[in-house]
């Protein structure tokens, strides 16, 4: 598992992909490429009153992940300090293994430079002591970043209002 | 060198302050301003596609002049002397055959718009115009009926709302970051949404209870809403009777407006309609009755605005904490604001307007503001006189009156078109000379006076230097002011200057801003006495719901309301609208937003779509009484059966702007344009439609 945990509370994010946005501009990143997705289910109505939601996909930084394993240049790494897998740009060949390997499909195709580029958990800006770019500028502040082992209270009490639908 | 600068962002109207990071000289993050509640870094998707706008290779970036037909896009590239010359010979010319009441200034309301005024009065033109009308006029028109002040003046205190009801305000995907997370912030305390709509919006996935509307039937429910109100004595009496003037003539009015005789023109059950009243009466006066953004959808506009507002009035929530509240300004601490280059003496204008606002013809509409939708029908007739000249302001004329093809044949009558804009929008693509301007992280701008509840100064302060041959609105229209021999009412030749010079006697100077972005009057915020010390600029002081503004200019207060007419067979109530990736007509084009959403595609519901043959995704043909286009189907339930959607903003047809070139359709081409001639707004979902697969 990786130190850290991004949470949406889905209760308020109203799918604007400010967050997608914000990662594609922090990472200079053109047209295509989207480290971070929002995928809109429905609007569909249930008992009589529309409702939505936009689940975020971003990379899930896995325990024992499966990009990691099947690069053949050893670019798709896990650091070791905090378990952020990343994607190191000089070796990446631009194989698209990782592509087919996340079961997510969180790596990326960057065409402009022939790259695979991914969620890093905006290591960068960590290192400088900020926020991840989406969880910083997320417009209804839905979007948590943090270190798992200081859950804030605030992460479960939205875990619980999400459950029991409040 | 890495330095952090704050300044407002400009991706919307709403200029929310932001905090920029640059480095070696480029921008390379923005994010919303920490030092601002309800901001605290976020930002709209808008907002956060900013860069995207800085590094654009589509965007305007030398002065042009037209180089063959008007709208074929050849363009020959000119220095700013060279363009500023061609622009200042012509304008001249015009002036002189002409006057200068023949010269017309439209622009979106914007920092520099003191600017623009100052140099319509020193050429002696009444002509400025703002995107108001087509925006809001009703409203703004409806607000001073009933208390003395326009809708500019008066804020809404989301976060302390225990009840908010939104008329198509489609809060959630027309985003003003603070608004939205006031709302939030609410809910999660407890607070309700009611959204009312004829289309299922992200707004009514979040609501607590959704109304599927007729289109057009928001007044009916009003009425019906304070007819239980009055009957049940559900308001706030108190507060009623000491501030509201005709309520015995309201009670009156509304004796007929049953919720029964609602439920048909409405389709909403009464039960709901009674239930609603009395559960909103509970939570007053923390209680929101929206008003709306974009208020200029039907011909009885301002009789609808003013019933939402009357509503607000009943529950008291009038100035109080959770309802709405005055906006304060520096004189309220003994303050002053900053000054106006429009405070100068300007030789008089005893003209009317090309809209003819302000004379008996149009008395109502907010004559600071004009209406836009006037201009091509001033042109072509000639009435009041003959209109040659137009400066457009960072504002698409061409693309946001309705009827496009008329305005065009309008335009093509007039003798110089100038644009000052970012982007080749549709105006500029159509004029004759267009003069880039430099994009709001290039520029300084003019003091934003923010009056609230905390009356405040905001500053657009320049990241980066410009990046092309761009300059500052404000200095462009001061640069043709010098030429045309008015350069005296113009006293700056920079930016800074211009600024140093607005902040003479307020107390706070340039370098006040460098921290935050913004310095503040006061800390505590201001509401007035709801039992004695509520300042209504109406003539009586109080809310008059018996309007003598209305009156004196030969309008009722309480017109009959009329039945909301179905649509003919077989057509439909074209109804439009935003989402939360574009602005307007104006961010179509950025790379960013383009990315999510590209083009516009016609919503029309299941049921109807089968009986006209029409799939999903099928190209269709739509067409009304002034045009036709072609657009995609999204045959969907989230749809009323008289009304088809479409997003508002596309069909661009400006070729080098060519991500957003040729995208869908314009909406302007099917709309009629018609206004409701008592507050000034055009009518832009009056129009019927038929639909056909292609
Ligand atoms: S890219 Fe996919 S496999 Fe790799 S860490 Fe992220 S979610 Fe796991
Ligand atoms: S943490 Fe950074 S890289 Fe990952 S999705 Fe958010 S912005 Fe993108
Ligand atoms: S920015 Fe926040 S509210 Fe908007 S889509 Fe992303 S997570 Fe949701």
């Amino acid at each position: 598992m990786s130190k850290y945990y991004l949470f949406q509370d889905r209760k308020r994010c109203i799918g604007c992909y400010s967050c997608t946005i914000a990662c594609k501009s922090n990472k200079n990143l053109l047209t295509g490429p989207k480290p971070v997705d929002i995928i809109p289910i429905g609007p569909t109505f249930i008992d009589g009153t529309p409702r939505a939601a936009f689940v975020l996909m971003p990379c899930f930084h896995c325990e024992d992940p499966w990009c990691v394993a099947v690069c053949p240049t050893g670019a798709v790494q896990k650091r070791t300090k905090d378990g952020i897998v990343f994607v190191d740009h000089a070796l990446c060949i631009g194989c698209k293994s990782c592509m087919s390997a996340c079961p997510w499909g969180a790596p990326q195709w960057n065409p402009e430079t022939g790259k695979v580029v991914k969620c890093d958990y905006c290591k960068d800006r960590l290192d400088a002591g900020l926020k991840p770019a989406c969880a910083t500028i997320c417009t209804t502040h839905c979007l948590q970043f943090g270190e798992a082992n200081e859950t804030p209270d605030v992460r479960r009490e939205r875990y619980a209002r999400e459950m029991v639908g409040l | 060198m890495e330095k952090e600068v704050y300044s407002l962002c400009f991706m919307c109207s709403s200029r929310c302050p932001i905090k920029v990071l640059v480095k070696d000289g480029q921008v390379k993050w923005i994010e919303g301003s920490p030092h601002v509640a309800g901001m605290e870094g976020s930002l709209c998707p808008r907002g956060a596609a900013g860069i995207a706008l800085l590094y654009d290779s589509q965007r305007v970036q030398s002065p042009l002049i037209r180089d063959g037909e008007r709208g074929s896009g050849k363009w020959r590239k000119a220095g700013w002397d060279e363009a500023l010359d061609y622009v200042a010979e012509k304008l001249k010319a015009v002036i002189d055959q002409y006057g200068g009441h023949s010269v017309a200034l439209g622009e979106r309301a914007q920092l520099a718009t003191p600017v623009s005024k100052t140099f319509m009065k020193a050429i002696q033109s009444p002509n400025h115009f703002t995107h108001e009308s087509v925006c809001k006029g009703s409203l703004n028109t409806a607000s001073r009926s009933l208390f003395g002040v326009s809708d500019a003046q008066i804020g809404i205190d989301y976060k302390n709302t225990k009840h908010i009801i939104l008329y198509g305000r489609n809060i959630f995907e027309t985003i003003e970051v603070k608004g939205v997370n006031g709302l939030m912030d609410a809910v999660e305390r407890g607070a309700k949404i009611t959204y009312i709509d004829p289309r299922v919006t992200v707004t009514a996935t979040k609501a607590h209870r959704y109304w599927r509307i007729r289109p057009g039937a928001d007044l009916a429910l009003n009425y019906a809403l304070i007819h239980v109100i009055l009957k049940e004595r559900l308001y706030d009496a108190e507060y009623v009777d000491r501030w509201v003037l005709g309520l015995a003539e309201l009670q009156d009015f509304v004796r007929s407006f049953t919720p029964e005789w609602a439920e048909k023109e409405t389709g909403i059950p009464s039960a709901e309609i009674v239930s609603l009243s009395r559960e909103v009466s509970r939570d007053k006066p923390a209680v929101i009755f929206h008003f709306g953004w974009r208020a200029s959808s039907h011909l009885n506009e301002t009789y609808m605005r003013r019933s939402i507002l009357i509503l607000n009035a009943l529950m008291g929530s009038v100035e109080a904490a959770g309802g709405l509240f005055f906006k304060k300004g520096p004189g309220e601490v003994g303050a002053k604001p900053a000054r106006a280059l429009t405070a100068q003496e300007f030789p008089r204008v005893d003209l009317p307007r090309f809209d003819q606002v302000g004379t008996p013809k149009f008395p109502l509409p907010d004559p600071g503001h004009g209406v836009a939708q006037m201009l091509p029908s001033a042109i072509l007739n000639e009435d009041p006189y003959p209109l040659k000249g137009l400066i457009a302001f960072r504002y698409d004329p061409l693309f946001s009156i309705p009827d496009i093809r008329t305005t065009k044949k309008a335009f093509d009558k007039l003798d110089l078109i100038v644009t000052i804009d970012i982007n080749y929008s549709e105006t500029a693509w159509y004029s004759d000379v267009i003069l880039p301007e430099s994009t709001y992280l290039e520029r300084l701008d003019c003091i934003q006076q923010a009056n609230g509840l905390k009356p405040q100064m905001f500053l657009r302060q320049p990241a980066v230097t410009p990046r092309h041959n761009t300059r500052e609105g404000a200095v462009i229209l001061k640069e043709i002011a010098e030429r045309i021999g008015t350069g005296a009412y113009f006293p700056y030749e920079t930016m800074e200057e211009l600024v140093r010079w607005q902040l003479e006697g307020t107390g706070f100077s340039l370098e006040d801003f460098a921290a935050k972005g913004f310095v503040t009057y006061t800390d505590r915020p201001i509401f007035w006495d709801r039992k004695d010390g509520i300042k209504f600029k109406t003539p009586s002081g109080k809310i008059e719901f018996a309007s003598s503004l209305l009156e004196n200019a030969g309008f009722e207060s309480f017109p009959e309301c009329e039945p909301v007419a179905p649509p003919p067979e077989n057509q439909f109530r074209l109804t439009i609208g935003r989402c939360a990736l574009h602005t307007h007509i104006s961010t179509q084009n950025n790379p960013y937003l383009n990315e999510r959403v590209s083009e516009n595609v016609l919503w029309i519901n299941t049921e109807r779509a089968a009986a006209l043959g029409i799939k999903n995704k099928d190209l269709v043909e739509i067409s009304s009484n002034c045009g036709s286009g072609k657009i995609k189907a999204y045959v969907t339930d989230l749809i009323h059966p008289e009304a088809v959607f479409m997003l508002h903003g596309f069909g661009h047809q400006a070729a080098l702007a060519a991500r957003s070139f040729d995208k869908g359709l314009a909406d302007g081409i099917l709309q009629e344009n018609v206004t409701d001639m008592v507050g000034g707004s055009p009518a832009l979902q009056h129009s019927f439609v038929s639909v056909k697969r292609v």
